[in-house]
């Protein structure tokens, strides 16, 4: 009976293993950022509904979250509402990537659904989606005003990830009547 | 008659070959690059890269939009000069060592490289534990030789 013990406990710590495994699965999947902590990669592109580029540097001294979307990303369409919750709450501006779409889809899309987007940058060769290491609609950063990235969602936003993930991040709302 | 029909097997089987090898490579990515040695180190950059959406192919196997985008990214890099080092922490920089099916040894990747060659001195030691078990419950049996037939 005792020559049983050792490969029984052994197979107990495996089975504990892959079941901490398992229920960590949907959080694993998702690839920590690789920029997290570094200076948000610069950009100059043309801007969807208006003529002449947008400069990334502009966003210099501001926090706003960058959102990679695309019309063809069913995803998007999910947290749509979101975006436009938090364009109404004015916490923080929303720049928008569009990734490797047509602009007359982008445009329709955004009639049909409400523009929850400060300025929304063109990236039609996906060169600049690359830069920032995305790798599926959508993704939402978190830049601070020093122009450090500071937090990663990968998937459509919701309240519950938007309170935990991000108003946690961004500074406390400045009380009313202060500079 | 008989040369005939071993020729045309031999036609086929090399036809088959063909189609092994080259079919599904060209059918992903039918860009070849004009200098065969840019092509070649080309060729193995983007089987070094995973393709970040579909996580168990390379660049070079996947025919998702963002790997084609990342091979595109690779030959302008291998064109411009760059080296193969070069190109690889240009991608490291982005998508972290997760894009790397061969990281570099760092202290975040140690565990990784450490643990195929811990597990195997693991089992070895296990092994060799056993083995020598067994042989000496082999010699006592050999020192006593009469138990054994007594207790037939």
């Amino acid at each position: 009976m005792k020559r049983f013990l050792l490969p029984l406990g052994l197979f107990g710590l495996l089975v504990v293993v892959l079941a901490v495994g398992i229920q960590r699965a949907p959080e694993k999947s998702v690839i920590r950022s690789a920029l997290l902590g570094k200076p948000a990669p610069q950009f100059v592109l043309p801007v969807l509904g208006r003529e002449g580029v947008f400069d990334s540097s502009s966003l210099r001294g501001r926090w706003y979250l960058l959102n990679v979307w695309g019309t063809w990303c069913a995803e998007c369409r999910a947290e749509h509402e979101m975006l436009l919750e938090i364009r109404r709450s004015g916490v923080v501006p929303v720049v928008g990537l569009n990734w490797k779409d047509q602009d007359a889809a982008a445009t329709d899309w955004l009639q049909e659904l409400g523009d929850p987007y400060e300025v929304v940058a063109l990236d039609r060769e996906g060169r600049t989606a690359i830069d920032w290491g995305v790798y599926g609609a959508p993704e939402t950063f978190l830049v601070d005003p020093m122009g450090t990235v500071i937090h990663k969602h990968v998937g459509p936003l919701n309240p519950e990830i938007w309170q935990r993930d991000f108003l946690s991040r961004l500074p406390a709302p400045r009380p009313a009547g202060a500079s | 008659m008989t040369g005939v029909l071993r020729g045309i097997s031999r036609l086929l089987c090399a036809a088959l070959a063909v189609l092994l090898v080259s079919g599904p490579a060209h059918a992903v990515d039918p860009i070849e690059l004009a200098d065969p040695a840019l092509q070649e180190r080309y060729r193995a950059l983007s089987h070094e890269l995973r393709c970040m959406q579909c996580q168990n192919q390379s660049i070079a196997d996947s025919p998702v939009g963002l790997a084609g985008d990342l091979r595109r990214e690779v030959r302008e890099l291998l064109v411009a000069g760059k080296t193969d080092a070069e190109v690889r922490s240009f991608m490291q920089e982005r998508y972290g060592d997760f894009i790397l099916f061969r990281p570099a040894f760092t202290a975040r990747t140690a565990w990784l490289w450490a643990a195929p060659v811990v597990l195997l001195a693991l089992g070895l030691f296990v092994a060799v534990r056993v083995i020598r078990k067994r042989a000496s419950v082999v010699d006592e049996d050999d020192v006593v030789p009469g138990e054994e037939g007594a207790s037939r």
